[in-house]
């Protein structure tokens, strides 16, 4: 095959990244819930419709290490009718589950912003519990640049 | 290591009802239990695992936290004040320390 001067290089970056993102893959270390197993766990088996809650994160992160997410969730949040909870999963992490949020009556709105380490390009969940026991949902796509999980 | 260094920002004033932004930011370097040390032994894990944020003696807001929230963690969020009172800020150290901020809000109307 003849290559041209631009696939090499193309070739190498590519040999290079997998090199840099090999050890952030330790298998032993994967062990536990996936992201899948987290939100059963969550909604107690409750299916979460993609409504409500609107999740915010940079379509590509170039550093893994801080990435930063925010979301928010419609809802009136009056003592009767609130979000609860908000759970964070990035589904590519060696442990998926990222933070899970508590809100309140108190709350004015339920939104927040943090920031988080995703180790790869990855699904990030943002799954809400109201305060009636229904569950809502949002996904996002984030393509990193360098993993975030040392190694 | 010295104490980790708490950082808040609260309005000083706000009209009853208003919904207010908090940003709440701690230095800590939330080892995430996956690096490794020179002699490549995994470094133990030592994070944050949990915020909580109190208004008058109430919990308002709070956050468990896992290895995957980044170093220094920075949470933004709301609170909706109804009369002035003070904030009490909470966060807990895998080692079983904790260290707490306190920030005071004057409601007005």
């Amino acid at each position: 095959m003849h290559m041209t001067r631009r696939q090499a290089i193309g070739l190498g970056v590519g040999a290079a990244a997998l090199i840099l993102a090999g050890p952030a893959l330790t298998p032993a270390l994967a062990a536990g819930p996936t992201a899948d197993e987290a939100i059963k766990a969550f909604t107690g088996g409750a299916e979460a419709k993609a409504a409500k809650v609107s999740l915010s994160t940079p379509e590509i992160a170039e550093n893994g290490n801080t990435v930063p997410i925010s979301f928010s969730v419609e809802s009136p949040m009056t003592s009767d009718d609130h979000v609860t909870e908000v759970m964070l999963l990035a589904d590519g992490n060696p442990r998926p589950g990222v933070a899970t949020f508590h809100f309140s009556d108190m709350s004015g709105e339920a939104s927040a912003s943090t920031r988080i380490r995703l180790a790869k390009t990855q699904n990030i969940v943002a799954v809400a519990k109201m305060s009636d026991g229904s569950f809502f949902m949002d996904k996002k796509l984030v393509k990193v640049t360098i993993g975030g999980c040392g190694g | 290591m010295a104490d980790p260094k708490p950082r808040v920002k609260v309005p000083n004033t706000a009209k009853a009802g208003e919904v207010i932004t908090i940003k709440t930011l701690i230095d800590h370097k939330m080892e995430s239990g996956f690096r490794k040390d020179k002699k490549g032994e995994l470094i133990p894990q030592q994070i944050i695992n949990k915020f909580t944020a109190e208004f008058n003696g109430k919990p308002v807001f709070s956050a468990d936290l896992r290895p995957a929230v980044s170093a220094n963690p920075y949470f933004q969020f709301t609170v909706k004040v109804a009369e002035s009172g003070t904030f009490k800020f909470t966060w807990v150290d895998d080692n079983g320390s904790s260290y707490t901020d306190e920030k005071t809000i004057k409601v007005e109307g």
